[in-house]
């Protein structure tokens, strides 16, 4: 029987010839990544065990990204732990490089992989080929002491890309499609799959953004085909070797499959306060805003950031807009140095943060207060994610998000 | 003239306005939200120990720093009728006086006293422990002038025909 | 007889000779409004009865404290802000531009011979061209929104002459902060400082402005400088009669005068938890560092920055490390950026935020926790100011501040 990319991926790290969706294996872990939402509570549990000792120091990298600089004693104090930990153990530890899924993806991810994060947008690594998967710090522990871990297999949701998305539509705005057609569990507990000859004409940058939203939909995990695009990004980042390359097999057993026609895809809004509560931009349109922001795991790479800048450059940020733009990491904010957008976002009159997670995370910088209305190329927009329970959250694409801190209201790039 | 007596809580030199009023606290909407937290860096029971009444004695240099006037009004918010010290910074000086919460410069009585003493204060006049007398200074006039309209805001409200 | 700068500051204001001790009320060329203070400053001046602001042109809102806002309830005074500019139809506001201290004078509102008030303590920054500015609590800012005016009782004055050059590790940083301890804390209390001296001449007016800053620190009032030639420059003005005449006469009457050698200072650090616990670098021994925070209106400034850039070009923070460099104002970004600085720091390690006062008001910017050492260029290092009351901070230069971030402990550059 044939297998998906998500069948192969869990067989490889089980050590076994193949796997089947509702099968439980025993898997050994290829990384694990924890930021400082969590690893503080692990630590401790991890004092706690009788003979503590971590399997493999190697796989470990701990990122300190959601609070960064820190806004509290309590966040302090749980970074310090962290920190502490990482100095005392040797393990790979990152603080102010940037948002933990970038860094993994600029740095640690390999084709192949099965890695489980800390942090729910861990099926971001799929735009690589790995199979990333959040969990939490109990899972992580158990991950970080044995090396190894119980997964079922997944299910698998085929999404079959086909053409072109249209000037002004993104790889944003063909996520919250999706998520909004099959809804905020449409996908619980399965892996969704892309591929089609349309994947290859989006972008990696696309690739991560389009993964990184799996959760929203309830997805275990994200993944896609590999191409010369992919491994150019291999290359050019550090010059990575795969684990192993996985394309589904012919004949494996899809539990749905959906055909896009990416020309069809408009540019959409998720109106407060659930990731599937989509509409077409228009519709949102003339919803006065308070904030906007440009950044996080799933829209701060550079080229988010020149499609915002290209919009605000020349003009400047509506008088009653706090425009937030954050690179997703070091090496982004390197880059848009050197391009001159940062110049631009500055000039325009913008708020650039240092990158980590920010206004996405809603507890540190860029919160919102009671009333207030933000429009955001973060991951969720549940009710009080980005501050004030009384406060609303739109989700976009870097171009309406950026045009509408120039209009003070909800427009899209073309208006 | 008024008199008044109450119990005495110690503090040190340079008790700068971080201490009395944390930045973290500025945002609370009211003085009433904020007066729990007076004084915590230092001596975080304090300000849910301090009764109507009661009086600080400090050392040098009282409320210095920031010129927050969240110091002295959340002093003044628990209820403390004065504040003794050997001297005051001045920024805290001027709104402990916009807001008629009453400081006395006296630079023997703080040396003096132990926590939980009571003394008597004679305004203007002199304060009395143990027996001894330890003479106190007039205010200027202008500042007796905002202090007996009952803080600058009153002057304030009666120069715009808002109060009598 | 002569007259010190404040003396004939407050002359010109009152429009006859003064001298210490006198009380005048003087009329306000402006006022700084901070958004901490704002929602307080508005309450008062309503409860004053006050509807209408006496010259809109007047004052300055800054909102810089709470940008970008880091709990939900910043953004209350955000609003209050904005929202009362607009109200009042003052047009002078600036929503994230940077920290109060350095815009007042950078655009361009100060000049030279002006008095100046502002709701926080480091208004004593604009002496550095030669004003008359210091702190006021909010009661005292709303009553000067609806009158326009404010007594003041005329301080005595502290001169202090710095001449010769100073030792290339060492800042104005190092030199204020000798000062203060040696003044103390309490030192200047309700004084004027006045510095001058060929080591003064020769400083940038932004080297200047770190001296004004910490004047505070002292005690002091206000804390001035004779406006020269680079203030005139600063400024974008040519120094009218009136600001060529603010020096200290030869027979003004100080209250006391220090004389300083500018070869005497080193670098210098401001131990925990007192400003004016100064000691040289050179006595502390080994402290390890868990933070250093390059910023704040005391040493935010480009100066500051290529300093700091200096120390690390081509090398890297030591690990485990924090180095948050926080610009002082908007127009200090740009300029970094363009010039190459931003990423040389960025290489060295740095967490670059937006221009905002930052970790120094120690709401949020880089908190620490018990048994955390930070280095930092700002001018406070009370107990719990920047996280818990078991955090050390030392304050210092930002030459100091690079080269302890480069090598993770306290040294000099």
């Amino acid at each position: 029987m044939g297998m998906t990319i998500a069948e192969k991926i869990i067989a490889l790290a089980a050590g076994k010839p193949e796997t089947h969706a509702g099968d439980i294996e025993t898997v050994t872990l290829d990384r694990l990544m924890s930021n400082d939402g969590t690893t503080h509570l692990t630590i401790d549990m991890y004092n706690k065990l009788k003979d503590p000792h971590i399997a493999d120091i190697d796989k470990l990298v701990w990122i300190v990204d959601h609070n960064v600089p820190a806004d509290s004693v309590k966040t302090a104090a749980s970074q310090k732990k962290m920190r502490d930990f990482a100095r005392e153990h040797g393990i790979k530890f990152y603080e102010g490089e940037g948002v933990c899924h970038q860094i993994m993806m600029e740095k640690h991810v390999r084709p192949g992989e099965l890695i489980f994060g800390a942090d729910s947008h861990t099926c971001a690594y799929g735009a690589l080929g790995a199979f990333g998967t959040g969990v939490g710090c109990t899972d992580y522990l158990y991950a970080m002491v044995t090396g190894t871990s119980w997964v079922m297999v997944p299910e698998t949701l085929r999404f079959n890309l086909h053409g072109k998305l249209r000037d002004g539509v993104y790889a944003r705005d063909l996520i919250l499609t999706i998520i909004g057609r099959i809804g905020a569990n449409g996908a619980n507990y399965k892996a969704m799959e892309f591929g089609g000859d349309g994947l290859h004409s989006i972008d990696m940058a696309g690739r991560i953004s389009i993964c990184n939203l799996c959760v929203e939909a309830g997805a275990k995990t994200g993944l896609m085909e590999l191409d010369e695009i992919a491994f150019d990004y291999l290359k050019e980042h550090g010059d990575r070797q795969p684990k192993a390359v996985f394309a589904p097999d012919a004949d494996a057993i899809y539990e749905q499959v959906y055909d896009i026609d990416l020309a069809e895809i408009e540019p959409i809004v998720a109106k407060p306060h659930f990731v599937d509560n989509v509409v077409p931009a228009d519709e949102a349109k003339g919803v006065k805003i308070d904030e906007a922001f440009l950044g996080s795991c799933n829209n701060g790479r550079i080229e988010d950031l020149r499609v915002g800048a290209a919009i605000v450059k020349g003009k400047h940020v509506h008088g009653d807009v706090r425009f937030m733009v954050v690179p997703a990491s070091r090496d982004v904010y390197k880059q848009a140095m050197d391009e001159g957008l940062i110049d631009t976002f500055i000039e325009a009159g913008a708020i650039v943060m240092n990158p980590n997670c920010s206004v996405c995370w809603g507890a540190c910088q860029g919160v919102i207060g009671e009333g207030e209305v933000l429009i955001s190329t973060g991951t969720r927009n549940f009710k009080g994610r980005a501050g004030h329970r009384d406060s609303y959250v739109y989700l976009a694409s870097a171009a309406t998000v950026a045009a509408s801190a120039i209009a003070g209201e909800i427009v899209t790039a073309q208006d | 003239m008024e008199t008044f007596t109450g119990k005495v809580w110690c503090l040190g030199d340079d008790i700068d306005t971080d201490i009395i009023l944390p930045t973290e606290y500025l945002v609370f909407k009211t003085i009433d939200e904020m007066k729990p937290y007076a004084f915590s860096p230092l001596r975080p029971e304090l300000a849910g120990r301090i009764q109507p009444g009661d009086i600080i004695v400090a050392g040098n240099n009282f409320g210095c720093g920031s010129s927050r006037e969240q110091a002295p009004e959340v002093v003044k918010a628990l209820g403390v009728k004065c504040v003794i010290a050997k001297s005051f910074a001045r920024i805290f000086f001027r709104n402990a006086i916009n807001n008629g919460l009453l400081l006395i410069e006296n630079s023997e009585l703080p040396d003096a006293v132990s926590e939980g003493d009571e003394i008597s204060v004679n305004v203007n006049e002199a304060i009395d422990y143990k027996g001894k007398k330890y003479p106190i200074v007039s205010l200027p006039d202008n500042l007796l002038e905002i202090i007996d309209a009952g803080g600058l805001v009153k002057a304030m409200r009666r120069r715009n025909g808002l109060e009598n | 007889m002569g007259q010190t700068i404040i003396e004939k500051i407050f002359s010109h204001s009152a429009d006859r000779i003064v001298k210490p001790g006198d009380i005048v009320t003087v009329k306000a060329d402006h006022v700084m409004l901070d958004d901490i203070m704002m929602p307080f400053i508005v309450s008062k001046f309503r409860e004053m009865g006050f509807t209408k602001v006496f010259d809109p042109e007047c004052p300055v809102i800054i909102c810089d404290h709470l940008v970008p806002a880091s709990q939900v309830d910043d953004t209350r005074a955000y609003h209050i802000s904005c929202d009362f500019a607009k109200e009042q139809g003052i047009m002078n506001l600036h929503r994230s531009d940077g920290i109060c201290h350095q815009l007042m004078t950078e655009a361009g509102y100060v000049k030279p011979g002006q008095v100046v008030f502002g709701t926080d303590s480091h208004t004593t920054t604009y002496g550095c061209v030669g004003a008359s500015s210091t702190g006021i609590g909010y009661t005292e800012m709303a009553s000067i929104l609806g009158t326009g005016e404010l007594w003041v009782r005329v301080p005595a004055t502290i001169r202090i002459n710095i001449n010769g050059k100073l030792p290339d590790n060492v800042m104005s940083k190092d030199v204020i902060l000798k000062i203060i301890g040696d003044l103390t804390a309490a030192g200047a209390t309700y004084k004027s400082l006045e510095f001058a001296g060929d080591t003064i001449d020769n400083m940038s007016v932004a080297s200047r402005m770190t001296i004004s800053n910490m004047g505070i620190e002292a005690g002091a009032k206000c804390a001035l400088m004779a406006p020269d030639a680079k203030t005139s420059e600063y400024c974008g003005i040519e120094l009218d009669e009136y600001q060529q005449s603010l020096f200290g006469d030869a027979d003004a009457e100080y209250e006391q005068v220090l004389n300083y050698r500018a070869e005497d200072f080193v670098p210098s650090v401001a131990v925990p938890s007192n400003v004016d616990h100064v000691l040289p670098i050179s006595e502390l021994g080994d402290i390890a560092v868990d933070e250093v925070f390059l910023g704040s209106c005391t040493n935010g400034r480009l100066e500051d920055l290529h300093a700091a850039a200096e120390v690390m070009k081509g090398k890297h923070k030591a690990d485990f490390v924090k180095f948050i460099v926080t610009p002082a104002s908007r127009k200090i970004y740009l300029e970094a950026l363009r010039d190459g600085t931003l990423d040389i720091l960025s290489d060295a390690g740095a967490i670059i935020t937006h221009p905002g006062c930052g970790l120094c008001c120690g709401r949020t910017g880089g908190i620490m926790t018990d048994g955390e050492v930070v280095v930092a260029t700002n001018n406070r290092n009370f107990l719990g100011r920047m996280g818990t009351s078991k955090v050390k901070i030392y304050l210092a230069s930002p030459k100091s501040a690079a080269a302890s971030a480069l090598a993770g402990k306290i040294v000099s550059a």
